[in-house]
């Protein structure tokens, strides 16, 4: 059957297509059905964000940093503040951190809530989405009783977060993670364990882990790879070091090591992780300011720094110049996301057309945080 | 190890081809000859006591007189990491690949190639990878001024606020 070779059929995927997460472009050799390679073209969502950056100013590019990512828009927002907060050898209050961390973890498990549903969406199981969808709804209610808003949040500041929790807000979030962590069980035994789920995923795509960091892989799909590395536990920041959590990693158990089922359960392992930080961090959060007391007319040293946050898609590193002025000089976001493409044109070659879509969504790719 | 005493290390090899060592202002780095960084890249990625195994973030910075790229390897096995930087001329800047070293080199460049106009020399890939294939210029430099128009579409848009003030009137 191997020997059997048909006529190099070349197929365009995308840009409009359900199953590629925003806006991407795949050109596809492929050999009856099974690829030669794949080759991404991304930038349709180019938004120059790293331009605008130039344009606005410090305090001013806080709500763009929203788009980067939208859908874990809380990383980028602390990434941001984190960056200016370096730069400028600010000091953010206490319970300002504790803000933080709990809506970046809220923000961590809707996230992951999307990627796994979208995931089992894109393999053809529809039912779990709605799921995972009302889930998700749950949490945006209580960021936007946080800040406003459902999607682009943009509730950090350079110093801290915008708002205190509201009144009540405590005891709202504790009985979500009471419901949550019972749906959980719900959703696994739903679709995780499902026998034809794991054999469309065990065993494709395994990435080993020489590879995923060569190609600089981040976050749950380095995990999957049986690293443990989170830049929680390993660059520690923010008030993560007073949280007891594990880092889930893949083992293989299904296929092989850092298969798409690997990079899957890592995904579902740390929404539970995230839960456990949220129940410690909501219980241990002390009194105080939010806001550190910064000057009007922010104008960090010159100097450069580069900060990492571990976004719900990995690593984020947020490299800024500034050259003393309120507008920085150059910005770059380095995302999990742009790293995860590279490695697609490589991992692609011997694969099944079908299987492209699993590989896409397993890596949890946002095209937005691709292109910038 | 501590990002100054890395960069001490990579100094104390190769002499007068790192050209500078900036102090911390928040993060140190290293300036390095253009010409030397294949070999700077390798020493540091195979060297067992900095095993630099990736290249976490590649970008340029346009300073006016000068475009430099900055190189942030990061070593997983010893959870430490520096920062490289080569500075070229402003008109048709050049410079070796490491995409041989590490493979995440690859988009990075293409990235820095398509928005700054750096040439990565020995790149196997190097085409413009945001930007249309037929753009003009390369807009992260100062000096980049937009087209007025794309393909006939245009690129600039009377602003609505105006637009109702003269209604008003």
């Amino acid at each position: 059957m191997s020997t059997l070779h048909t006529e190099e059929m070349t197929l365009n995927m995308g840009p409009q297509h359900p199953s590629t997460h925003g806006v991407l472009r795949f050109v596809v050799r492929a050999d009856g059905e099974v690829m030669r390679e794949a080759i991404p073209d991304v930038g349709y969502l180019h938004r120059s964000i790293e331009k605008i950056a130039e344009k606005v100013g410090y305090r001013g590019f806080m709500p763009y940093t929203d788009r980067v990512d939208y859908v874990c828009a809380m990383f980028t927002n602390q990434g941001w503040g984190m960056a200016c907060e370096k730069l400028a050898g600010i000091e953010v209050p206490r319970r300002g951190e504790y803000c933080r961390v709990i809506a970046a973890e809220f923000n961590r498990i809707a996230s992951h809530l999307l990627a796994v549903g979208s995931m089992a969406m894109d393999i053809g199981a529809i039912t779990p989405f709605a799921h995972v969808i009302r889930e998700r709804e749950m949490i945006n209610d209580l960021i936007e009783e946080l800040c406003g808003a459902r999607l682009t949040f943009n509730y950090m500041r350079i110093g801290g977060v915008g708002w205190d929790l509201p009144q009540g807000w405590r005891e709202k979030a504790l009985k979500y993670l009471d419901h949550f962590d019972p749906i959980l069980e719900e959703y696994n035994s739903l679709i995780s364990w499902n026998k034809i789920y794991v054999e469309r995923l065990a065993g494709v795509a395994a990435v080993s882990s020489a590879d995923a960091i060569n190609y600089n892989l981040v976050g749950p799909n380095l995990r999957a790879c049986g690293i443990k590395w989170d830049i929680r536990k390993d660059i520690p920041y923010s008030v993560y070091p007073e949280f007891e959590f594990e880092v889930p990693v893949g083992n293989g158990n299904w296929g092989k090591l850092g298969d798409s089922m690997d990079r899957y359960v890592v995904r579902i392992r740390e929404m539970a992780e995230s839960s456990k930080i949220l129940r410690q961090a909501l219980a241990k959060i002390p009194p105080g300011p939010v806001l550190a007391k910064t000057v009007r007319n922010f104008k960090p040293p010159a100097g450069e720094c580069q900060v990492r946050v571990e976004s719900a898609r990995g690593d984020m590193g947020w490299y800024v110049v500034s050259d003393g002025t309120g507008y920085p000089w150059r910005v770059h976001v380095r995302t999990g996301s742009f790293a995860a493409m590279g490695i697609i044109q490589k991992l692609s070659a011997g694969l099944m057309i079908a299987d492209l879509v699993t590989l896409i969504a397993s890596l949890d790719v946002i095209a937005p945080e691709i292109d910038r | 190890m501590e990002a100054l005493e890395i960069l001490q290390r990579v100094k104390s090899q190769f002499g007068d081809r790192v050209l500078e060592i900036s102090e911390k202002k928040p993060d140190p780095f290293a300036v390095i000859d253009p010409g030397a960084i294949v070999e700077v890249g390798r020493f540091m990625h195979e060297d067992p006591e900095l095993a630099m195994d990736c290249l976490s973030n590649q970008s340029g910075v346009d300073y006016k007189d000068r475009i430099e790229v900055v190189y942030h390897l990061f070593s997983y096995a010893r959870c430490h990491g520096a920062v490289l930087k080569v500075k070229l001329p402003r008109d048709n800047p050049s410079v070796a690949t490491l995409e041989g070293l590490w493979k995440s080199a690859n988009w990075m460049e293409r990235e820095i190639f398509d928005l700054l106009g750096v040439n990565f020399e020995g790149h196997s890939d190097l085409r413009r990878i945001l930007m249309p294939e037929d753009w003009i210029g390369h807009p992260l430099r100062k000096d980049f001024v937009e087209p007025p128009e794309y393909h006939g579409i245009s690129t600039v848009r009377e602003s609505p606020i105006v637009r109702l003030d003269t209604k008003k009137k």
